[in-house]
């Protein structure tokens, strides 16, 4: 038994009942009825009455439980995963459950971001408590009535028994009482055991929403008298207002006003979630989002090229360079930082002697372009701001930090600001930069209006924080027997490094450096579905398998091999990954790919990434169809702890894979003058239906490790099993992304 | 400004607005059904697939001027308790992940198998590809229309 000390503490647990109005949990806003609100009652019985027990739950007097979900929902299911936490430590029937978004509020919920693949693994433990805590209340509130001692108490599935008296009851009875309970200094937490919830799959809460269109997502958010705004930024990265002529528009149908307005001001310190380098727009505001559009066009406003400032930010300065960029001239640059020596991060033995004397040496170079998020759903925002409050409602990654942004902006109080959560159509890091959030609020604010902000594909595309170009040079050094005697990394971007100097293989090679490099540049760029390990990890694992062919080895094996040495006799102490978990997910994905067995016409490509705290290793199978390569099957292994929901994960596994095969091999973002060359999904190639692998196998590794995250670990890793599966399929190595249209390397 | 008559779900609804709106923003802003999805804007992604008749079309390029008095069907009037083949093979399958696009596949789909009940894998991938799904749930889109099709045939 697991004795848990409730250290969330009791402010946390803020007890009130539904008789004062359940505070601030009830109503606030639309979208709050949640796990199908009508299909709920139509299956589930809405009690009279609500009882708060903390503020991640309450009970009805009938037995119904409404959980919140505290995090922002952007895909990755946690609307699901986390409330299934809390009801497993309650005890409580699934089917009995409610699931609710929950408000905005640092005082009861931690780190309430989607963002590093951090929910479940943050979250498990005060999910837990949140469960257990209120199932000792329940217990405590029936020892009290039974007059029997608490510890004789047991549950099941929303139902409470003492054996001796043979008293029996059910939660909603127990709850009015609970609310009064003191709440414990301990609690105990089940044994893994004794799950009944975690561990089983459970569909998405919010799918029979989805699949009648109900209005869930922060573009769906419509109120009375509320107004549609546009915004017009710079057609360039370098790019700044000059001036505009608003006559013409104002006049056009449905249009109310426009504008230009300071997002951020000179003296405004940004965080780092108000990432941007369009501080100044021009607005268009009027009755209806096709009207909007239709007069953006006919703006004629004037840009001219700034000067190189310094952005403050909330403890740095950051240097915006001028200039207009162009892709070419980034791959040059790119390509000459990575023939320099740069910055050593780390250096195990003496890499350089090693390559001096080495029998033999091979060099590689890999590079990506940038990309745009391209979340299904353009950045939007609803605002309505007086001078005393701020309600804002939208998609947002990062709500806890755009309430300061707000704040600060507006110069309101933190307490006057409501941001409410809604569904979002995808995030891969984009809304966690929320420069949306706060020209929404700043429009709403002039225009005196509650009003809605919302992008265009070409604004959402163009206007990107884009996951920056990179280029990583490897080299590894052999002796006449074609043993390994050196390994060298040296990796940058623009304008930031992909390197991560202590992952593998440091730890497994005597001889290890690393470098960093970076190159400015005045794009705003940001973090991506798996930061850095986005390529990094297609880069590294590619070059592997061309180690292991250099050395005759079979690419697994050379790689478990040196997990094996990573294990007994680890170089250098920094190692941020654990070789045994490595070692298990290429295990177990050799054997349920049937690695060792060929089949004809088959090619297959493997991989092997750490990120995000998780482990992933995947073979992916490539047949020739007409001179093109179609993707058969992808296998997966993944060591990600105890697995919350089965095929929730499966299926955010099966998105990752898909994902990285379809921006290896046909996305990306260039630049001519500073302007991004693709504005819409004509030109900016997403992959389709018939791209994505015929099938997807994916396999956990059983542990009772506490769970870690599944958002972007599957992700980074598949883009180097493309790379390898083309190599057996065409005889050519690829290293330029994307694979289909790779741009030749000068030198 | 012109006023229109659409035949939507059943229903007459009426709106006055500029004849070139696309059907898209008469159903999102003037007629709040918000099921159908801005995704691009040209015709690119299929988030916003409706029917028109018995056929799928993206109603982002649909002047409202041009529906007349054609059936147009959307996700909210796919059927009248969310129990149609495909929506019971999404929630089976459970699809999605943001969801954002779902809408528009599950129109695509059930237009699909409307014409050819029992498509081959190829037609499916084939018909579906103009539907961008960015979180990738490609592989469960296309087991939960064959799902659909044996539902629909054993019905």
């Amino acid at each position: 038994m697991t004795l848990i000390r409730t250290k969330i503490g009791r402010r946390s647990f803020i007890r009130s009942s539904a008789l004062a109005g359940g505070g601030l949990m009830l109503g606030f806003s639309w979208f709050a009825s949640c796990k199908n609100a009508e299909e709920a009652e139509a299956v589930l019985q809405m009690p009279d009455e609500w009882f708060e027990i903390n503020g991640f739950l309450k009970i009805g007097n009938n037995g119904v439980v409404t959980i919140m979900s505290p995090n922002p929902e952007i895909g990755q299911n946690v609307k699901t995963s986390m409330p299934m936490i809390v009801a497993e430590e309650l005890d409580v029937d699934w089917n009995n459950v409610i699931v609710e978004q929950a408000p905005l509020n640092t005082d009861i919920f931690t780190r309430q971001l989607a963002g590093g693949s951090q929910s479940i693994r943050q979250g498990w433990q005060s999910l837990r408590m949140a469960g257990a805590t209120a199932r000792q209340m329940i217990i405590g509130a029936a020892a009290q009535a039974w007059g029997v001692p608490a510890e004789e108490i047991t549950t099941n599935a929303g139902q409470i028994k003492h054996e001796g008296s043979g008293k029996t009851a059910g939660y909603g009875e127990m709850a009015a009482a609970a609310v009064n309970i003191e709440v414990p200094e301990e609690v105990k937490l089940k044994e893994i055991s004794e799950f009944k919830i975690i561990g089983t799959s459970r569909k998405n809460v919010d799918g029979p929403k989805i699949v009648t269109g109900q209005p869930l997502y922060g573009l769906d958010y419509q109120e009375e008298g509320m107004l549609i705004a546009m915004i017009e930024h710079p057609p360039a990265f370098g790019m700044k207002l000059k001036s505009f002529d608003e006559e013409g528009v104002k006049a056009m149908p449905g249009i109310k006003d426009v504008f230009s307005i300071e997002v951020y001001p000179d003296d405004y310190t940004k965080l780092w979630a108000d990432a941007t380098v369009f501080d100044e727009l021009v607005v268009v505001v009027g009755a209806s989002t096709w009207e909007v559009m239709n007069a953006k066009k006919a703006l004629k406003a004037q840009w001219e090229p700034f000067e190189e400032y310094k952005d403050a930010y909330d403890g740095r300065e950051q240097i915006v360079p001028a200039g207009l960029e162009n892709t070419s001239e980034h791959y040059n640059k790119l390509e000459t930082m990575g023939a320099k020596l740069a910055k050593v991060v780390r250096r195990d033995g003496d890499p350089e002697a090693a390559f001096k004397n080495a029998a033999r040496v091979i060099e590689r170079r890999y590079s990506c372009p940038f990309l745009a998020h391209n979340t299904m759903e353009p950045m939007n925002f609803f605002a309505h701001v007086t001078d005393e409050e701020a309600k804002l409602i939208g998609p947002i990654q990062t709500p806890e930090y755009m309430e300061k942004s707000v704040s600060a902006r507006l110069g309101l109080p933190l307490e006057k600001i409501d941001i409410q959560m809604t569904r979002q159509g995808g995030g891969f890091g984009r809304r966690l930069y929320g420069h949306f959030l706060v020209e929404a609020a700043v429009i709403s604010k002039k225009m005196n209006a509650p009003v809605k902000l919302v992008y265009s594909r070409e604004d959402d595309m163009t206007y990107g924080v884009y996951r920056p170009s990179y280029l990583a040079t490897y080299r590894a050094a052999f002796d006449e027997n074609n043993n390994l005697t050196a390994f060298h990394v040296r990796a940058g971007g623009i304008p930031e490094s992909p390197l991560f100097a202590n992952r593998f293989p440091a730890g497994a090679v005597d001889n290890y450096l690393a470098e960093s490099w970076e190159v400015g540049s005045n794009i705003s760029i940001g973090a991506f579905r798996a930061p850095r390990s986005n390529f990094i990890a297609g880069a590294e694992q590619s070059f592997l398998d061309e180690v292991a062919e250099e050395m005759g080895k079979d690419p697994i094996d050379l790689r478990l091999e040196w997990l094996a040495k990573a294990e007994k006799s680890p170089v250098g102490e920094e190692n941020d990954y654990d070789a045994a978990r490595y070692a298990g997910v290429l295990q177990l994905v050799k054997d349920k790919a049937n690695w060792s067995t060929e089949q004809p016409g088959v090619h297959r490509g493997v991989s092997a990434y750490y990120c995000h705290n998780s482990y992933v290793a995947q073979v992916l199978d490539m047949t020739m169809e007409g001179g093109k390569p179609v993707v058969d099957k992808v296998t997966c292994a993944i060591d990600c702890g105890i697995v919350v929901n089965p095929d929730a994960a499966v299926n955010m596994a099966e998105g990752g894979i898909v994902d990285g095969i379809g921006h290896a091999m046909y996305s990306g973002m260039t630049f001519k003058e500073g302007e991004p060359q693709q504005s819409n999904f004509d030109r900016y190639r997403l992959i389709r239906n018939s791209e994505a692998p015929k099938a997807i196998d994916v396999h956990f590794v059983e542990n009772e490790i506490d769970p870690t995250g599944l958002g972007e670990p599957p992700f980074p890793p598949i883009m180097g099993a493309v790379a390898n599966a083309l190599y057996r399929a065409t005889g050519k190595r690829h290293y330029h992304q994307p694979f289909v249209q790779e741009r030749s390397l000068k030198g | 400004m012109a006023t229109y008559n659409l035949n939507i779900n059943g229903k007459t609804a009426q709106v006055d607005v500029d004849p070139a709106t696309p059907l898209l923003w008469v159903l999102r802003d003037h007629l709040k059904l918000v099921g159908t999805k801005y995704g691009c804007g040209i015709a690119q992604c299929g988030a916003c697939t409706v029917h028109i008749g018995d056929g799928a079309v993206r109603s982002c390029q649909i002047p409202v001027s041009s529906v007349g008095e054609q059936n147009i069907t959307t996700i909210e009037g796919l059927s009248e308790h969310g129990d149609h083949p495909v929506q019971q093979a999404w929630m089976e399958v459970d699809v999605y992940q943001c969801g954002y696009c779902q809408a528009g596949q599950i129109m695509q789909a059930s237009a699909l198998l409307k014409h050819n009940p029992n498509p081959s894998d190829e037609e499916i991938e084939a018909t579906m590809s103009g539907n961008i799904c960015r979180c990738g749930t490609y592989t469960r889109i296309r087991k939960a229309i064959r799902l659909a099709a044996d539902k629909s045939q054993n019905s």
